[in-house]
């Protein structure tokens, strides 16, 4: 089961995302990035903290919006990743695709930078 | 002798071989990182095989075995969905996946990285895959 949160800090738009996002649950984090894609928000962090696992489906939604998210210049940042969900980037190379921070405070900088 | 766990093709399933194989790991005390690649691989494959194969139809099953030796893991699924063999199947690259925005491809990637060892089969009408892991 995965929750997802949303919280607005200023001018970032945070989505907290918790427990596991598998091939059934992955629509919850893909309906959360398309809602912050029609609200025009343009720096978005993606809080991981208690994420305890991810799988392709999950990541998948990551991927596809990248292009987008070039041409629209936003902005995306995630931050908060557990060792065991880290790996899972690495394994991919998805690291050097996509953002990510330690913090929320650094994820904010970076966002802000 | 391994330990088995037979599932319906629904995606809700998922969860319930995750449980089965992290606490198997756990059982024969893999270690946490190594543990969570395996689990992830294994639920790559049941992912692919209850949508892909079997249509996400629960009247269908698929049966996973674990077997533990001091060398390796085997891990062998069973089903009579449609036939696929992972070792035939040529995965997007990451700039393709990228500049179509599609979200599914990277599972098999992942099981292909995790992986030793990936062997498909039938056998009297079921298909069989078996993924071979490695320990030191």
């Amino acid at each position: 089961m995965v929750n997802i949160e949303k919280e607005k800090k200023d001018n970032i738009h945070i989505i907290r995302v918790s427990g596991e996002v598998d091939a059934g649950s992955s629509i919850h984090l893909d309906n959360a990035f398309k809602e912050g894609m029609e609200a025009g928000e343009s720096h978005i962090a993606v809080d991981l903290t208690n994420l305890a696992y991810i799988s392709s489906a999950g990541l998948g939604v990551f991927v596809s919006y990248l292009d987008e998210f070039e041409l629209k210049k936003i902005k995306l940042v995630l931050f908060g990743v557990q060792e065991t969900v880290r790996q899972v980037f690495d394994i991919l190379g998805l690291e050097k695709l996509i953002t990510i921070a330690e913090s929320e405070e650094q994820a904010i900088e970076k966002l802000n930078g | 002798m391994g330990k088995s766990i037979v599932i319906v093709c629904a995606k809700d399933e998922l969860t319930k071989i995750r449980q089965f194989v992290a606490d198997e790991l756990d059982r024969h005390k893999i270690p946490d990182l190594q543990a969570h690649k395996l689990v992830l691989a294994v639920d790559e494959v049941c992912a692919n095989l209850i949508i892909h194969a079997n249509n996400c139809d629960p009247v269908n099953k698929i049966e996973l075995d674990l077997e533990f030796s001091p060398k390796q893991i085997i891990f062998t699924f069973r089903d009579k969905g449609v036939g696929f063999d992972i070792n035939q199947y040529e995965s997007p690259s990451m700039d393709e996946l990228i500049s179509t925005r599609r979200q599914g491809g990277l599972g098999l990637l992942l099981v292909k990285r995790i992986m030793d060892k990936i062997e498909f089969s039938t056998e009297k009408n079921y298909n069989i895959c078996r993924l071979v892991k490695t320990i030191a």
